[in-house]
């Protein structure tokens, strides 16, 4: 049958798994009963284990849920080290649950999946090898991609029962006592992995820093806690965050960023108090920078800023524009730093940030969000998941959840080389037209029609190029021209649930 | 004059051979963009060059901007293919470096007017404009200016003069003060736009400002660039303040006042406005027009 933003998913998925076609971005007020963890109740001295391969022998067995988080980014060792004794322990069927797969982790998962040791995974995207593995139909059972929001959802109502989660921390007591902003390899927020403290049956700390009893502030608790292992290295401190965020020179991005700075603050939204959500990309910084100068133009402070934090926007709350920044997790040094000695910068959990079924997420509170995309179509819908090839190459991260927002704006360049970003057809929807409001390129803008307010409010604007999407559409195809369209077989590697737990759409094997 | 003079605040260099930024080149918003054959290609590519301009031009929308090629000199193997290449491909203006004489202009203005019949283009639709960039040249500025009634500009190219004047560019560009103004008079008095030569050091926003400053009171049209984040700045110098803003609807309200009274004499807060208050005024109205300061009914927006 086809859902509400009319793709196909197949009868037999429907039956197979028990899900429910994308019906609508609203929530409401559904009633849902959340699942408790197991609790072994321990009283002993202390927790500390010294080796990864006995805590695997003791916790995990065939077939169980195991989930990481992905805040030491392109640094992590902690996934690696956990892996490799699982694959060298014989285990088999187990489902991976991260809270996202980086690079850094594709050979050994590629590695896993081959030897039957994963085969089904969960996760907020993949990249690289894994994703090529993966859209060539190497697992067993399709993966299921989810929102941040999605996936704490998902881990509280159990749809993700994690029987072992194994966590990294850059520091902990021997009781378990951690949190993400101190130490050598501090990456901020632990926002992601919240919630599997919060809810996996067994947690398994990974830690190359054992700090004296009590170790505070204490972002996981000793009462979430099984055990303690004390490794050497956690993660490379160099690679967890990219360096001192450098502002874009790039004339194409900086046009970008100036254009989404001046759709900002000609809506609506642009008053005092009003919050907003960034990206990490090149134009995102740049317009944290546009919006700086907006905001001392105008006399205009921020309540918050929500999301995945960077430099730029600390820099904002140490100016004042900004009053609190709600961090889930940290891009840079400079933001993952800067939480121990912040207090207005909130850590907070996925749930907290983005999970629909809640008694209000933090997304609800958003005015301004500003996204980036693969491709968007002439209705809206955005893909950041499958490449123009038709393979997996990206994530979903917080992008179907921050898109609620009172205002999204897409920014991205109308092609990319030869490839156009602004399609009649994305390959994989991910986040729905309906949450859409305005799309920037370097040429112009186009604004969702649905929204007649901002219509009449942006072409007031001197100077502001509004097309319509269409025509933003084909100025793209005009250069570019038409590609072959993508050859895919009949069998489902891949399941993008919307934040509700609704499919919204189904990735395919490739065909070469 | 003839139609309404257009703005030419910013004239973009484009590197010829640079297939993202020619194409992209129209999405920053310069009055002016110019292509460069010349000295931003190497030997090994002057054909890749040609090539790929003329494929540009006759394949993206460049807008509204007006569209300039800096071809190779009459002394290179490549200046007659540039020329029939650019005609054929309907570009606006060939710009041609090095100039200094009017025969220079007189030559390459044959050569396009025999390209234009060649290629069914209409003759004279070609305009042309002069890089001055020798002592030789500045001397003979006035007859350049004046070579043919395609030109539509001259500009200073400051790098190769400094040279030629055993000098080179300091920051208070008092070395360039005369050939600025040589060649300011020479193109005012031949009725053409005069623009002013490239600032290279892009991480000298202070440089930047004081050198467009200084030609914007001087008077020229614009100024030559090599980033498109240079368009903003040059777009702020040039723009108009509030007062000359009001100023100005002032004056075209007592044009319009006169045109329906039918009076030949325009009269403001009673005294009679003449010629030169009229241009500046229109000057100032299509600057505040494109820097988004008054709205499609010509009202001044408050910021």
């Amino acid at each position: 049958m086809k859902n509400k933003v009319n793709r196909e998913i197949p009868d037999e998925i429907l039956a197979s798994t028990g899900y429910k076609p994308f019906e609508s971005v609203e929530y409401g007020h559904q009633v849902n009963q959340r699942v408790a963890p197991k609790v072994q109740a321990t009283t002993g001295p202390n927790k500390v284990v010294e080796s990864i391969d006995k805590i695997v022998e003791e916790t995990v067995r065939d077939g169980m849920t195991i989930s990481f988080h992905h805040h030491f980014r392109e640094g992590d060792f902690v996934f690696n080290m956990v892996m490799r004794s699982i694959i060298d322990h014989g285990l088999k069927d187990l489902t991976l649950a991260p809270s996202s797969l980086t690079n850094v982790m594709n050979d050994i998962v590629v590695e896993a999946i081959e030897k039957g040791v994963v085969t089904n995974i969960t996760s907020s995207g993949m990249r690289g090898s894994l994703g090529d593995v993966v859209s060539h139909g190497a697992l067993k059972n399709p993966v299921i991609f989810r929102s941040h929001g999605g996936r704490a959802r998902a881990i509280e109502n159990g749809d993700i029962k994690i029987d072992v989660a194994f966590l990294g921390v850059p520091n902990a007591d021997e009781m378990g006592n951690a949190n993400g902003m101190n130490g050598e390899t501090a990456f901020g927020s632990l926002g992601y992995a919240l919630m599997d403290a919060q809810y996996a049956n067994t947690l398994v700390l990974i830690t190359d820093d054992l700090k004296p009893y009590p170790n505070t502030p204490a972002s996981i608790k000793q009462t979430q806690v099984d055990y303690v292992v004390k490794v050497d290295k956690v993660g490379d401190p160099d690679k967890i965050g990219s360096g001192a965020t450098r502002f874009t020179k790039d004339p194409k991005e900086l046009q970008i960023a100036k254009m989404v700075n001046d759709v900002i603050i000609h809506s609506p939204y642009f008053k005092e108090g009003f919050s907003f959500q960034t990206g990490s990309g090149g134009a995102a910084l740049a317009v944290t920078r546009f919006l700086r100068q907006a905001m001392l133009d105008n006399h205009i402070t921020a309540s918050f800023a929500l999301g995945g934090i960077t430099k730029p926007t600390i820099d904002l709350l140490e100016e004042g524009l900004v009053k609190k920044i709600m961090d889930v997790q940290d891009f840079d040094k400079g933001a993952a730093f800067s939480m121990k000695s912040n207090p207005n910068q909130q850590e907070i959990d996925a749930s907290w940030y983005a999970d629909p079924a809640n008694k209000g997420a933090m997304v609800d509170k958003l005015d301004v969000a500003i996204l980036s995309a693969l491709e968007i179509d002439t209705k809206f819908n955005v893909n950041v998941m499958s490449g123009s090839d038709g393979v997996i190459r990206g994530a979903i991260g917080g992008h179907q959840d921050a898109a609620t927002a009172k205002l999204t704006i897409i920014s991205a360049p109308l092609v990319r080389g030869r490839i156009a970003t602004i399609v009649p057809d994305v390959t994989t929807v991910i986040t729905p037209g309906d949450s859409i409001d305005v799309v920037v390129t370097e040429i112009g803008l186009a604004i969702n029609p649905k929204r007649t307010d901002l219509i009449e409010a942006l072409s007031k604007v001197p100077g502001l190029p509004i097309y319509t999407i269409e025509e933003l559409q084909e100025r793209a195809q005009k250069i570019v021209g038409t590609p072959e369209p993508l050859q895919f077989t009949d069998r489902v590697v891949a399941l993008a649930e919307y934040r509700d737990g609704t499919l919204i759409d189904v990735i395919k094997q490739v065909k070469d | 004059m003839v139609a309404e003079e257009r703005l030419r605040r910013t004239m973009m260099f484009v590197p010829g051979n640079n297939p993202a930024m020619v194409k992209d080149a129209g999405i920053f918003g310069a009055d002016s963009i110019m292509f460069d054959l010349e000295d931003a290609v190497s030997i090994t590519e002057k054909d890749a060059a040609r090539y790929l301009v003329y494929e540009a031009l006759k394949t993206v929308d460049y807008g509204n901007a007006e569209l300039v090629v800096r071809i190779n000199g009459l002394d290179t193997p490549f200046y007659e293919n540039d020329i029939k290449a650019m005609v054929k491909a309907n570009i606006d203006v060939i710009r041609l470096p090095k100039v200094e004489s009017a025969e220079m202009i007189k030559e390459l203005e044959q050569l396009v007017e025999s390209a234009e019949k060649e290629f069914g283009r209409e003759v004279g639709s070609t305009h042309l404009m002069a890089a001055i960039e020798s002592a030789q040249g500045v001397v003979n500025a006035n007859e350049i200016a004046a070579a043919s009634d395609r030109m539509i500009g001259i500009a200073l190219s400051a790098e190769d003069y400094t040279t030629d004047m055993k000098t080179h560019r300091y920051p208070d560009g008092q070395e360039l003060l005369y050939a600025r103004n040589v060649i300011l008079h020479a193109a005012r008095a031949a009725g053409i736009a005069a623009f002013d030569t490239v600032f290279t050091n892009l991480d000298d926003t202070e440089g930047f400002y004081r050198e467009t400053r200084l030609i914007h009171q001087l008077g020229f049209d614009g100024k030559s660039l090599i980033n498109p984040r240079q368009i903003a700045m040059v777009n702020e110098v040039y723009q108009p303040t509030a007062k000359e803003i009001l100023n100005a609807q002032n004056v075209i309200a007592a044009i319009e006042e006169a045109r329906r009274k039918g009076s030949g004499v325009i009269a403001m807060n009673g005294q009679m406005v003449d010629r030169p208050v009229v241009l500046r005024a229109e000057r100032v109205m299509r600057l505040a027009k494109a820097n988004n300061l008054v709205d499609s009914e010509g009202n001044y927006i408050e910021k």
